[in-house]
């Protein structure tokens, strides 16, 4: 056994990200680390990579225990990690960016002719003919993406962790770097990846380990685990299949007011048809990566789609910005709240009012009176804690922020919402609330639409369910059909 | 061929080339060694700090103390010759002292992880008050060891003379060069210019890197306070005001890049020298208003900000494909 970890514990600010969780690694073998947002997949790499220091668990390293203190000791012990974008140089040349830290020296002084030779020789054994001279900067980033394996590899030799190497590939390359971690495997080395794509998955992984919520679902050969059980493992199987009962009541063959028709943008998402009715929820199903939020941002203005048309209550529309979505009443709570949703050092107050201030223009601020009405309205309807509309939103609970959100958005009383995942990273309670709410509003005749990777609430509050893999919309699901079930075995359709 | 990251050197060095022959053209008499001897030696203070200072932009740094340690360094030394210490004596305390405080603001920046520019300029207030608290005054030394240096030169073909100060600068830019390019501590400085991140994720001692940094910096000042003093053969606080600044545009329009991480040492010399040339011009002239300098060096600036911006455009990532043949071949 080349890495075996046992009962690992992580938290942060007393949040557990990781709770006893246990991940071993043969030496010849690519395994693949899955799960969604908030797994802990991430922090698990950085505890094995040195970046973070664990909390509690062992750690041994082909039988011995040990504890990298920062990246340079695990890269000492023979642990290399390859990350998504942040790992070489630009501005470095190529034969640099391969050694440094390491350059070979000659009376002290670096042997820059040396290293550039040894540097093309190290490349041409992965396939790459590159002038080593040249700064970094002027490769591709699948090219960029080889050196990094190939200095990580050269540096460490037993293991290789690659966080989502293949994010901004296309398939040619790809499939080129799966070649070298194929024949890296059969010389030796233990590789873990992490990785969206199922299909990669089954491509190139012998073993499977799987997070959720930062305990350790299982670990399985990946030969025989089936697609649908593997999308089981990373959702949740605590899945109970009569859950679906009652809002599918809407009417569907009333004509939608709201209707996209061929919506779509070239590497983001194939084309769809989307139609929105007040008093309907469209649940938008997918693992992560497979384009729900990108579908969100078309439906929203945030990305300009390359095709397809919008058409409210009959006449053609272009949702060119978020402005114009706000104009035609659209409303949208995001999924990274704190990135793209709150403002932290701003009041509960300031937060709910920024929308409808928004909307009604800069220029005229709505008067301080109604400002503090609405807000005390919202925290009562929303049932907001604490309930003091001056404190900063940076000190609420994630629960009550995701609120505060919701409540920024029905200030402006919209048409059409549009919620990305709004019970993420929430506690178990608020939970309930937020999905109370969601059918709450739909009882009153709003349009909604709803991004979740937690399917049995997917299956509770949607009319329909429309479900993406691989960028594309995979199914609809309607009235009876809806299930948990129905749900995986769509998702784990193989792609085309 | 010269490579995109190089251009910009290669532009510094053709306009220098360019000036010197305009300038010559209508002035036969600067095409001599003594001219270029003058310009080596009225320019030596200023090309020791900016060797410095050349290493701390590469890093994505700044120095903004360097014109207040060279000021207190000479006070440092004209107040202590002047109480009877050898000046030899005087010149090494003064090194350890501005070396020890270069690396002070460096643990500073690390340690509280500060812009570079805040710690400096805290540091350009200490060195300037400490200037002061030494002597206000404008202190003259006299020593024979002095006299010795001073009297140190070689006779160039021609008029000149390549002095002391003008060898000790030559010296600088040469050493600086190879450690720029031939150490591992030189490619670690640029390495975080190009990305703090990834060179601590790639393995490079960041804390022990900026230290260094700004220790070689602070140094290097200390030098350019030694020579300073050479040159005017007196200490006073209120020299050299601004004079950091300076040493930033020699840099900038050496063809370093002033956000780090691309640049040559050789490329500052001439920078310093291009600042020079404007100056014996106006000399020359004797009409022109010495201020022209300055408007001189922000055209140059500009001109060189720009520069940098139109290479980044054309030769951003993906310029060059490279040969992928099937691995394992």
């Amino acid at each position: 056994m080349l890495i075996e970890v046992r009962a690992i514990r992580k938290s942060f600010y007393g949040v557990t990200v990781l709770d006893d969780v246990d991940f071993t690694l043969h030496a010849g073998e690519i395994h693949a680390l899955l799960g969604e947002n908030g797994a802990g997949k991430s922090t698990l790499v950085k505890i094995l990579t040195g970046a973070y220091r664990r909390d509690g668990g062992t750690m041994r390293l082909e039988g011995a225990e040990v504890e990298p203190r920062d990246v340079a000791e695990a890269q000492a012990m023979g642990i290399g990690t390859v990350y998504q974008e942040v790992n070489l140089l630009e501005n470095l040349s190529v034969a640099e960016n391969v050694y440094l830290g390491r350059q070979p020296r000659r009376f002290g002084m670096i042997d820059t002719t040396r290293m550039e030779r040894e540097a093309a020789a190290l490349l041409a054994r992965y396939g790459l003919r590159v002038d080593p001279g040249e700064s970094l900067s002027a490769y591709s980033v699948a090219i960029r993406q080889i050196i990094a394996i190939a200095r990580a590899v050269d540096l460490s030799g037993k293991v290789l962790f690659l966080d989502e190497p293949t994010a901004s590939l296309d398939a040619r390359e790809v499939e080129a770097i799966f070649a070298i971690l194929r024949r890296l495997r059969d010389d030796g080395l233990g590789i873990v990846i992490i990785t969206h794509f199922l299909d990669q998955v089954y491509a190139l992984a012998d073993r499977v380990t799987v997070l959720r919520n930062g305990k350790l679902v299982g670990s399985r050969a990946t030969r025989d685990l089936p697609r649908r059980d593997l999308v089981g493992m990373m959702l949740g199987r605590e899945l109970a299949e009569e859950t679906h009962a009652r809002s599918a009541a809407a009417p569907v063959d009333t004509p939608a007011p709201i209707r996209f028709r061929g919506m779509g943008k070239t590497g983001s998402v194939a084309p769809f048809d989307m139609d929105i009715r007040p008093g309907e929820v469209l649940g938008i199903a997918g693992l992560l990566g497979s384009g729900r939020t990108e579908t969100a941002f078309l439906l929203f203005g945030i990305d300009r789609a390359d095709s397809g048309s919008a058409e409210i209550d009959g006449s053609p529309v272009t949702l060119k910005s978020p402005h114009d979505a706000i104009a035609h009443g659209f409303g949208f709570c995001p999924e990274e709240r704190k990135a793209d949703g709150i403002v932290a050092d701003l009041s509960v107050r300031e937060n709910i009012i920024l929308a409808l201030q928004a909307r009604r223009g800069w220029s005229r601020p709505i008067p301080r009176r109604e400002q503090n009405a609405i807000a005390e309205r919202y925290i009562r309807m929303l049932d907001i804690r604490p309930t003091d509309p001056e404190r900063p939103i940076k000190f609420l609970s994630g629960g009550n922020q995701q609120k505060v959100i919701l409540a920024r958005w029905l200030a402006t009383d919209p048409r059409f919402l549009i919620l990305d995942e709004p019970t993420r990273g929430i506690d178990i309670g608020a939970h309930a609330e937020i999905i109370r709410l969601i059918d709450g509003l739909r009882a009153e005749g709003m349009a909604l639409a709803v991004i979740s990777s937690e399917l049995d609430e997917l299956v509770a509050y949607s009319s329909r369910v429309v479900v993406m893999a691989d960028h594309r919309q995979v199914a609809e699901l309607a009235g009876e059909e809806i299930s948990a079930q129905a749900i995986m075995a769509a998702m784990a359709v193989e792609a085309a | 061929m010269i490579r995109a990251r190089n251009l910009p050197f290669a532009a510094t060095v053709l306009i220098f080339i360019i000036a010197y022959a305009l300038c010559v053209m209508q002035f036969p008499n600067m095409l001599s060694t003594r001219v270029v001897g003058n310009l080596l030696t009225d320019n030596a203070f200023l090309g020791i700090a900016a060797v410095g200072m050349t290493f701390v932009i590469l890093s994505g740094g700044i120095d903004l103390s360097v014109g207040s340690v060279i000021a207190f360094t000479s006070v440092f030394i004209a107040v202590t010759v002047r109480a009877g210490m050898h000046p030899a004596m005087a010149f090494a305390l003064a090194l350890v002292i501005s070396t020890a405080f270069g690396a002070l603001m460096g643990l500073t920046i690390h340690a509280l992880s500060m812009p570079p520019f805040v710690v400096t300029l805290a540091g350009m207030f200490l060195a300037r008050g400490a200037a002061f608290l030494l002597t206000t005054e404008s202190v003259p030394i006299s020593h024979p060891f002095l006299d010795t240096l001073g009297d140190l030169f070689f006779r160039l073909p021609g008029k000149g003379r390549l002095t002391f100060l003008a060898m000790l600068m030559l010296a600088v830019f040469v050493i600086g060069a190879i450690i720029a390019k031939r150490t591992r501590f030189g490619a670690n400085v640029y390495a975080l210019g190009g990305s703090p991140q990834s060179a601590e994720l790639m393995g490079v001692p960041v804390r022990a890197t900026t230290i260094r940094l700004y220790a070689l910096s602070g140094a290097l000042a200390g030098l350019a306070g030694i020579a300073y003093t050479l040159y005017t053969s007196a200490g006073y606080s209120l020299a050299t005001v601004g004079m950091e600044l300076d040493a930033i545009a020699a840099v900038v329009v050496g063809g370093t890049l002033l956000t780090g991480g691309a640049g040559l040492v050789m490329g500052t010399l001439f920078g310093v020298l291009i600042q020079g040339l404007i100056q014996t011009y106006i000399v020359f002239d004797g009409t022109l208003s010495s201020w022209w300098t300055k408007i001189v060096v922000g055209l140059l600036l500009f001109a060189f900000i720009v520069l940098q911006r139109v290479i980044l455009l054309f030769h951003g990532p993906k310029g060059k494909p490279a040969r992928m043949v099937p691995a394992g071949g």
